[in-house]
């Protein structure tokens, strides 16, 4: 009597691993994987057999051998006999430098814009817009040679210093600003100067407290305390007091044009700011596209509320209305963060020495190890930029709206 | 919807065969045409007119090898190349030769698998100063800015000069020739170093040439030449001989005006021999027994090539120096015909 | 009673409002619209000379450069000696080389042909940019790729129709098995359509070719420069990517875990290395990974670099409308009994891919501005043949600034053109949804 059609099927059949849905997913990821798995197998065989027919190898040895150039931007020192590995890793400083110089120049002038693309102002406005339009739809590399050239015409070469009656000067007789960089005075840290740098720091922690001390008295009992003059009184004071009393240990070595070039002071050159110029006003229209999207992302409403407070335009963008569009801003901000680090790698274009003109530009050209090199470029890359997602993520996840 | 239009053309493009490994001259021989990688824009040495035809010193090379192989110099495809994939693009057989003023070093012939066909042009690395800076000697240029054109042994050879002498430099490595010189007429360099003959080239091309000055250190041998992948020798020899050709032609005054008539018959036998009236020279080549008369009536002799492109006559104004016949107490000396 | 008459006597009260007065001159007219907008207060008069002293400074730097400008001149010299010391650009350059800025230096005699298929290209795209256009249109479109190319790269037609025939094939037996498993007909169809082009393309295509011979002049790829190779890069790697980079978005918000991790691995890969380095490998390395003795062009593997390197972002741009979509939409596709390919292609991608039109164009504008990068691996796009073979020339030596205006104003116009009509579709789509 039991109706047997009606037994269940326990049995697992073939047939199920393509008909049902439970058991599909499974048969794809299996038919995937080993896709993959035989698809890099298949392209290292054949790198295999390509570097033994031209008797060729894979050997990061190479990095251990003499570099044989020299370099002008480094942050660690380096000579031509240091080897190419110490080169790739000046190399690494160098991109990093640009990167974090670009992002915090691309974001003050992202922010800027952002809001005076926003502003009454007709012609600021205007100006704005066409500058975030002229830098957004030419390509980055035009612009780095465009600027960089600019600035070599633009700016007096050392030699016009000199002379009776130079043609350039110095501004405040310590800042020479030449087509080949800018000279800064460097300071000395003579006995006694980690005191004042010790002061110093400590009157910024003080600045911090007083801050904080500040918003606890405005919530809890709606007194305001004079922050500004304070926290600059704070900052001045205790330091300029700890330098006379420490009989002036910093002293400052002032570049001084000899022979060919300034001498002494600090050098920041001019492949650098060049770079630095076009990746931060590049990116920086950029930014100022998320800004302005952010702001006008914040209702109206808001807005208007806190004009009814009676709070002044400057406090309703500072207080109600970034605080808000920040959330919005940020995502797309970091990734703009990406974009800067990764464009960095035009550097070449204006003999800037990042890792791409070491590792993967000179030492490249003089060892013939391209396989090696772009492959450790290429690593490299990919850190920096799975650690500056990293950061976005955790990011996100505070700043996400708490929402039910 | 126009993505189905790349996979078409994957499908379609030319996958062929590039016999990396093979007999490089029986492939070029069956394509009918040499591929030759050439520079990217080198003044005097590769350029391209407005027609976009490519010309030049190093090109007329390629030109001499196609014709000397088909009778043709126009049976030649140009790849221009960079200096950093011009090793890897020979290699991977993409192109049968390179002739785009590289530097024959012992590792490249020996560590990078490279064959040099010769030297077709004996260059230096050079400094061109402004005058006004009253240099005289480049063992005065301590503290200078020295505009580098890079990617070449341009930066080590001027590493090593200046370490030797103790003094001190800032390099400022630029990638082409164009943003160097800009640089340099800005003023935002003291010094611009590449080779000798692209010196003059950049001079050359000045508002005022005669504010600018090259210095006597030439600081570098850079033999320059045409070469090709290890391990074929017999195409290695069909681009060495072709170039000894062009230098013996001039040495034995055979010129792109009188090879035809010379072909008939001299009382010169080495001129015979060349021009494939005498022996068989041609035969051992694998080539036709007119092969060098080709090569010579495709653009001239040495001399001929040298003053079309880069002699005192162009606005370059190279003079022949170390690039003279050995009789002319230079350093060409192509090995005897026979 | 004789209020109401006390009032009617005196009549007192108007009966109709008076007409607003102007307002008074400080607030009214052209000097009140300035003074309110650009002098309103301390800070915003600063704001506005210095805007007006930057204007000055362009405007001064760049109308002496243009207008005495040089159009005619044989070379740098006799340009310097026509301007005779005065500040002025040498345009001559361009007006002598620029059908290799725009051609590179594909051969003359064809010009016309490329020309036609830039033409057919607008034609193409018509019916995907203004939704007003009858939907017939297509099918060009869908047809244009092969003309596109039979065009540029020349040789028999036969290989570019059976090309498409080859399609035609593939979706044949997608049609044909649809009804058992969408992915499942997918992948056959696309099988087929593999099977179609590597087997039986090449034989036909010379047997007809030798039949009928209906070729063009054929074109090397190295011949193709200037900004045709932007063109067609960026067009075709847009076009590639999109397919590509759905696929991948779908793929990483799939359920099953490999084929999640494969995507994203892939997304974030790509996404973490610059392009740069990707054309190094195209360039260099790639040539490694393929069986030994195959080679195949340089454009060729650019695009495949260039493609993987969109599809990336393009995915991530694809996730983003897929995340933007409410739950609602996925559940109701759910309940209606489609399963996932059906509900995917019938309810969400069609919503989702709307979402995303903005960022898509956004990369589509950075595409095609990241095509000047394979100037760096010494392909001659339009930098990188001013860079190489004009500014080498013996003749142009020396000329730097024309060159690159002329190439920024160039990119300039056509990305401006695709941001503005982006802006106008945002706001039509907009205006769609309320």
């Amino acid at each position: 009597m039991s109706a047997v059609s009606d037994q269940p099927k326990s049995g697992f059949t073939l047939g199920m691993l393509v008909n049902d849905t439970r058991y599909r997913g499974y048969t794809f990821q299996f038919i995937a994987f080993f896709a993959i798995i035989f698809f890099f197998g298949w392209m290292i065989w054949n790198a295999v057999q390509n570097l033994a027919a031209l008797g060729q190898d894979i050997s990061f040895g190479f990095l251990g051998g003499q570099a044989g150039y020299d370099i002008n931007q480094k942050l660690i020192p380096f000579t031509s006999t240091d080897t190419h590995f110490r080169a790739a890793i000046v190399g690494v400083l160098n991109t990093l430098l640009v990167a974090f110089l670009g992002c915090i120049t691309a974001t003050i002038i992202g922010v800027l814009v952002g809001i005076l693309r926003l502003s009454n102002n007709w012609i600021v406005a205007k100006l704005m817009s066409v500058y975030v339009e002229v830098f957004r739809n030419v390509p980055l590399l035009i612009w780095i040679l465009i600027i960089f050239s600019i600035m070599s015409n633009a700016l007096p070469a050392p030699s016009a210093f000199r002379g009776e009656s130079p043609e350039a000067r110095m501004v405040l007789d310590s800042i020479a600003l030449t087509n080949r960089g800018i000279y800064v005075p460097r300071p000395l840290w003579l006995e006694g100067s980690a005191i004042v740098v010790g002061v110093f720091l400590l009157s910024l922690i003080a600045i911090y407290a007083l801050r904080r001390y500040a918003i606890h008295l405005l919530f809890t009992q709606g007194r305001t305390l004079p922050v500004l003059p304070l926290s600059i009184g704070l900052l001045i004071v205790p330091t300029v007091l700890a330098y006379f009393l420490m009989g002036s240990p910093v002293g400052l070595e002032y570049p001084a044009l000899k022979g060919f070039n300034f001498q002494g002071g600090i050098q920041v050159y001019g492949s650098l700011i060049g770079l630095w110029v076009a990746l931060s006003l590049y990116t920086g229209a950029f930014i100022a596209e998320s800004v302005r999207g952010g702001i006008q992302a914040v209702s109206r409403g808001q807005t208007e509320a806190a004009e009814s407070l009676g709070l002044r335009p400057r406090r309703i963008m500072s207080l109600v209305v970034l605080p808000q569009a920040l959330r919005i801003i940020i995502p797309p901000l970091i990734s703009q963060y990406l974009n800067l680090t990764k464009n960095s790698s035009l550097a070449a274009a204006v003999g800037y020495m990042d890792i791409t003109g070491t590792l993967g530009g000179i030492t490249l050209n003089q060892t013939g190890r391209s396989f090696e090199a772009v492959l450790l470029l290429m690593a490299f890359y990919l850190v920096i930029s799975l650690c500056i997602a990293g950061v976005m993520n955790i990011y996100n996840a505070t700043v996400k709206l708490k929402e039910r | 919807m126009i993505s189905k239009f790349a996979l078409g053309a994957a499908a379609v493009a030319s996958f062929y065969a590039s016999g990396a490994l093979a007999n490089t001259l029986d492939d070029v021989k069956a394509r009918g045409q040499l591929n030759c990688g050439i520079s990217t824009g080198l003044v005097g040495f590769a350029t391209q007119d407005a027609n976009g035809d490519w010309e030049g010193f190093d090109v007329a090379i390629c030109r001499a090898v196609a014709a000397a192989i088909f009778g043709d110099p126009t049976a030649v495809q140009f790849s221009p190349v960079t200096n950093k994939v011009r090793f890897e693009v020979l290699n991977s057989g993409e192109i049968d030769m390179l002739s785009r003023n590289t530097t024959w070093t012992y590792s490249r012939d020996v560590d990078l698998k490279l064959e040099f066909g010769g030297v077709n042009y004996y260059d230096g690395q050079g400094f061109l100063v402004p005058k006004a800076l009253d240099v005289t000697s480049a063992g005065q240029l301590d503290g200078a800015t020295v505009c580098i054109q890079s990617g070449t042994t341009t930066e080590l050879n001027l590493a090593d000069f200046f370490r030797i002498n103790g003094i001190s430099y800032e390099p400022v490595p630029i990638t082409t020739a164009a943003e160097a010189t800009q640089q340099y007429l800005a003023g935002a360099c003291d010094v611009y170093t590449t080779d000798a003959s692209g010196l003059a080239a950049t001079r050359a091309s000045f508002a005022d040439p005669s504010a600018h000055i090259i210095l006597p250190e030439i600081i570098s041998k850079e033999p320059l030449g045409p070469l090709a992948r290890h391990g074929d020798n017999e195409w290695g020899d069909v681009i060495r001989w072709t170039l000894n050709a062009l230098i013996a032609a001039e040495e034995l005054g055979v010129t792109s005006t009188n090879a035809e008539e010379l072909s008939a018959g001299t009382d010169n036998p080495e001129v015979n021999r060349l021009l494939g009236s005498e022996g068989d020279l041609g035969a051992m080549l694998g080539l036709s027994p007119d092969w060098a008369k080709n090569a010579i009536l495709a653009g001239g002799n040495y001399a001929e090539i040298f003053d079309t492109y880069i002699g005192p006559e162009t606005p370059i104004g190279l003079a022949r120096g170390l690039n003279a016949q050995w009789t002319d107490g230079g350093l060409l000396y192509a090995p005897p015909f026979r | 009673m004789s209020d109401t008459q006390a009032e009617a006597a005196l009549s007192f009260v108007r009966h109709e409002p008076l007409p607003p007065a102007p307002p008074p001159m400080a607030y009214r007219g052209p000097v009140h619209r300035v003074r309110h907008n650009l002098f309103s207060s301390v800070g915003n008069s600063i704001m506005t000379i210095a805007a007006l002293y930057a204007i000055y400074l362009l405007v001064s730097a760049i109308v002496p450069w243009v207008v005495n400008g040089v159009w005619d001149a044989s070379s740098i010299r006799d340009c310097r000696a026509q301007l005779d010391g005065k500040i002025g650009g040498c345009f001559a350059v361009i007006a002598e080389r620029w059908p290799q800025l725009v051609f590179g230096n594909y051969p003359k005699a064809q010009y016309g042909r490329a020309m036609l298929a830039f033409v057919l290209l607008f034609a193409a795209l018509a019916p995907l940019l203004f939704i007003e256009l009858p939907r017939k249109l297509l099918w060009f479109t869908g047809v244009f790729p092969f003309i596109g190319y039979w065009l540029i790269w020349g040789g028999t037609i036969w290989v570019p129709i059976l090309a498409l025939v080859g399609i035609v094939v593939g979706y044949l037996v997608f049609v044909r098995l649809e009804r058992q498993s969408f992915f499942g007909a997918l992948m056959a169809g696309l099988l087929a359509m593999a099977l179609f082009w590597g087997l039986l393309v090449g034989p036909i295509a010379s047997g007809l070719a030798s039949l009928v011979p209906l070729r063009l002049e054929p074109v090397q790829s190295r011949e193709i420069g200037g900004f045709m190779i932007n063109f067609i890069l960026g067009t075709t790697c847009m076009a590639l990517s999109l397919p590509i980079g759905i696929a991948l978005a779908l793929g990483r918000q799939s359920d099953l875990p490999i084929i999640k991790a494969i995507c994203v691995m892939f997304i974030e890969f790509i996404r973490g290395v610059p392009l740069i380095t990707l054309l190094f490998v195209a360039s260099v390395m790639l040539a490694y990974f393929l069986p030994p003795g195959t080679n195949f062009d340089l454009i060729l593997r650019v695009i495949i670099m260039i493609t993987l390197f969109a599809s990336a972002y393009m995915a991530e741009a694809i996730r983003g409308g897929l995340a933007a979509l409410p739950k609602g939409q996925y559940e109701a596709g759910s309940s209606l009994g489609l399963d996932y390919w059906q509900s995917m292609r019938l309810i969400i991608l069609p919503q989702a891919l709307k979402i995303s039109i903005p960022s898509i164009v956004n990369i589509a504008i950075g595409l095609f501005k990241d095509t000047t990068l394979v100037s760096i691996i010494s392909m001659f796009d339009v930098l990188g043949m001013i860079g190489g073979p004009i500014l080498s020339s013996t003749d142009w030596f020396g000329v730097y600034w024309e060159l690159y205006a002329f190439a920024g104003l160039m990119f300039f116009v056509f990305c401006f053109g695709i941001s503005k009509y982006s802006q106008y579709l945002e706001r039509k789509l907009n205006t769609a949804h309320r």
